[in-house]
């Protein structure tokens, strides 16, 4: 494998809390050294380095996702692990999280091998979420000793939370013991039937059906509660895209009290309120919903005092005919790889003020952290060489048409983004560059 | 053509919501949601439906002849398929009416390849009543065409906010030539029953304010969530029907499907003894007010005989000022080429 030195850029790294002019060299798919400017030239020329330029660039860690969809198998026409880890590139994603709401259902060792295969042709690192319960029906759980042997760095049953007590309970235990998270989409489904956006003044105004904040955070309490009772420090409750301000209290008192307790964020919740469904756009429509503005500045709040762990984006592809819908009929879900790191500059960095590290964390060493994925999100010697090149207050234009995934279900097409991605390593491979 | 109608349908804006990403906008001919008309649209419509009211039978049939309007029916509908379709025969527009039922759309056709398929077979403009909220804004952006909304879902029926208008225009003695921001001044419009549910209820809210309207929406908690007042400027909620009806000019019954109160364990009884509208509640708390019903009425429910056929009762002008709305909206719609129409005129 061939070297690469990344020269003169401005180095961000917080995991290290290194924010300076450094440069980087890059060997046999890790970070090999950082240094000085210049200083490792003589390195590069005896190697036969691959010189990239990166004045005026932010060299950082490869953001990883918690959260997406890759629809494989078995929905090849809305995403592949292939095109989706493509866009993923694109977005500056050198590791992704995928969802086990696959057809089948990924709640096996099997699957969760198959998704991580060279066959897949993955541009970037796949990590399996396996299913928290089989075919997450919420009736048996699934083997998570087996399931984490096979790659899988987390459980879960999103789309479907697990809502019995008994069941949430030995969720959290067994993965406890099998050192694995459990990530729950909060979701009272029984308080969501037949519900399309959130419940609100305009959904009275629009004539849907909403969804109530209390269908939230009801299950992220529950589910706290739950692991409180079980009483064990190995066990990790991690709640998927926090809407609520109600649901973001929960959590922050729940951290307070000494829980292992973690969240994510997306960047639509954080960057649109429910106004954005305008005539019925089907490309605001999500689970959880956009919400209020009151909830949206509650989330901001969170991500900037550090209640939230994570950005994720929970890019949900789907097919142009299925979002041409009845509002009503359409699924829920938008793609959000390629504009998550342009929401969170402009929204956090930009708007609130949050110190440039500190969204890079949010997006790289924190979600590294969260599910313990060794030697990722991180620049510091003898990492994975994931390594981003981006200008912070450079913008551009995000167009959905270009997009890199199958799918164009976005409300953000047309945005004017800051922090265009110039180039995205994974593993010592330059998966993109628009150099 | 008369030039004020000529005038009044070109300086028509689009209005074209809030879509601003997709960049779609909607014929400028379309009834989506009273929220896109603005007062002088009101004031056109008004103005249309009374010139073509007062027209010769003969000449009025001339107006849209040969013009070809689909009627799409997802849902079961008496008054306002017949009302729109006998309003554009007297137009002398082509109607063709499809229903879900006996057509393509049993078999999963899109809405979009539905509307689609009435554009290419010759439909200048469709009236759709259906099931979701918003599924008009789809059929607009897909096909292009003039969409008049006959009702979806939960959300609006434009048409039956401005028939109701017109009806209390005419029952108040005001004149409907021009409308302003204060031509309801002093009057308040209270709305009775399944509020949650009711499309009526909505166009209404969402309109009669705007001309100095007072409404009150009236109802139990479970069929009239608190978040409704906030609707709009000039709603209010008064869960007390005696006391709304003190406070009203106009009261508007709305139908109780008896199949929701069972989904909401709502006591049909209890109801009854609150909210349904009969002589006596009527002669002591608001003994002048008009009443309306957008139909279908369910006699001893909501309302009593005595109240839906008594003086006070505008049902059957409703019914009437709705082919005369209609009319209006769908020569709005088509708004046929000036030149040739005025050379019509003149011979």
């Amino acid at each position: 494998m061939t070297a690469i030195l990344i020269r003169g850029g401005h180095l961000i790294d917080p995991s290290t809390g290194l924010d300076e002019k450094r440069d980087l060299f890059l060997r046999d798919g890790r970070v090999a050294a950082l240094d000085l400017p210049g200083k490792l030239d003589a390195l590069a020329k005896k190697e036969h380095a691959t010189v990239i330029d990166a004045k005026g660039a932010m060299v950082a860690p490869g953001l990883i996702d918690l959260h997406v969809h890759l629809r494989e198998p078995g929905q090849n026409y809305k995403e592949t692990i292939a095109s989706g880890t493509r866009a993923a590139a694109a977005g500056g994603f050198t590791s992704v999280c995928a969802m086990p709401n696959t057809a089948p259902v990924n709640d096996s060792p099997e699957i969760t091998r198959w998704m991580q295969s060279p066959d897949r042709d993955a541009a970037v690192r796949v990590f399996p979420i396996a299913a928290a319960t089989r075919g997450s029906m919420g009736e048996a759980l699934t083997e998570y000793g087996v399931l984490k042997a096979a790659g899988a760095v987390a459980v879960s049953d999103d789309g479907k939370p697990i809502l019995h007590d008994a069941m949430m309970y030995e969720s959290l235990a067994a993965a406890a013991r099998a050192g694995l998270p459990v990530i729950q989409h909060a979701e009272d489904t029984r308080l969501t039937q037949n519900a399309s956006m959130h419940q609100s003044a305009l959904s009275f105004r629009l004539g849907l059906r909403g969804m109530p904040g209390d269908a939230e955070s009801g299950i992220v309490e529950r589910d706290i509660e739950l692991l409180q009772r079980l009483n064990d420090n190995r066990a990790h409750l991690h709640v998927a895209h926090l809407s609520t301000q109600k649901a973001l209290e929960a959590v922050r008192r729940a951290k307070r009290s000494g829980l292992h307790v973690t969240s994510e964020v997306t960047p639509h919740h954080f960057a649109l309120t429910e106004q954005a469904i305008g005539d019925y756009d089907t490309r605001a429509k999500m689970s959880p919903p956009l919400r209020s503005q009151t909830d949206r500045a509650a989330l901001i709040d969170g991500l900037l005092d550090g209640t939230v762990d994570a950005i994720a984006t929970d890019h949900a592809p789907h097919a142009i005919h299925e979002k041409e819908q009845e509002f009503e009929r359409a699924p829920n879900g938008i793609t959000g790889l390629e504009t998550a790191l342009g929401l969170s500059l402009l929204v956090l960095h930009q708007q609130h003020r949050m110190p440039l590290a500190r969204v890079i964390a949010l997006l790289s060493s924190q979600p590294a952290a969260l599910l313990h994925l060794k030697h990722r999100g991180s620049l510091a010697v003898g990492s994975f060489a994931d390594v981003i090149l981006f200008c912070a207050n450079e913008d551009w234009k995000f167009h959905a048409s270009a997009s890199k995934s199958k799918s164009k279900n976005t409300p953000f097409d047309g945005w004017k983004l800051p922090g265009r991605i110039v180039m995205t390593i994974s593993e010592g491979r330059i998966v993109h560059s628009s150099i | 053509m008369p030039a004020k109608i000529k005038k009044a349908a070109k300086s028509r804006a689009a209005k074209p919501g809030s879509n601003a990403a997709g960049g779609s906008s909607y014929h400028t001919g379309s009834a989506l949601s009273v929220t896109h008309f603005t007062l002088d649209d009101v004031n056109s419509i008004l103005a249309l439906a009374s010139k073509l009211e007062a027209m010769p039978i003969q000449r009025r049939a001339q107006l849209l002849s040969k013009r070809r309007v689909a009627l799409l029916f997802y849902e079961s509908s008496t008054r306002t398929r017949t009302s729109f379709e006998l309003a554009a025969k007297s137009l002398g527009a082509d109607t063709v009416l499809v229903s879900a039922l006996s057509s393509s759309i049993e078999k999963g056709e899109s809405l979009k390849d539905t509307g689609i398929t009435l554009r290419a077979l010759g439909a200048e403009c469709i009236i759709l009543r259906h099931p979701n909220s918003g599924a008009p804004y789809l059929l607009a952006q897909t096909t292009g065409l003039p969409i008049l909304n006959a009702g979806d879902g939960t959300h609006e029926h434009p048409s039956q906010a401005l028939l109701d208008l017109r009806t209390i225009l005419a029952r108040l003695h005001k004149s409907a030539r021009t409308v302003t921001d204060r031509t309801l001044q002093g009057t308040t419009v209270t709305i009775v029953g399944d509020i949650l549910h009711s499309r009526v209820a909505r166009s209404n809210a969402l309109l009669l304010p705007r001309l100095g309207a007072k409404v009150l929406f009236c109802g139990p908690q479970a069929l009239l969530p608190a978040d409704a007042a906030e609707i709009g400027p000039g709603v209010e909620i008064e869960r007390n029907l005696e006391r709304a009806l003190q406070r009203s000019n106009v009261v508007m019954m709305l139908r109780i499907q008896r199949e929701r109160l069972a989904g909401m364990q709502l006591d049909l009884d209890e109801y009854i003894a609150r909210y349904q509208l009969d002589a006596a509640r009527l002669a002591a708390h608001a003994p002048k007010a008009v009443v309306l019903h957008p139909g279908p009425m369910i006699r001893g429910l909501e309302i009593t005989s005595e109240v839906a056929d008594g003086p006070n009762s505008a049902v059957a002008e409703q019914v009437e000022h709705g082919t005369a709305i209609r009319m209006a909206l769908l020569f709005r719609a088509l708004h046929p080429i000036a030149s040739k129409s005025r050379k019509q005129r003149k011979k």
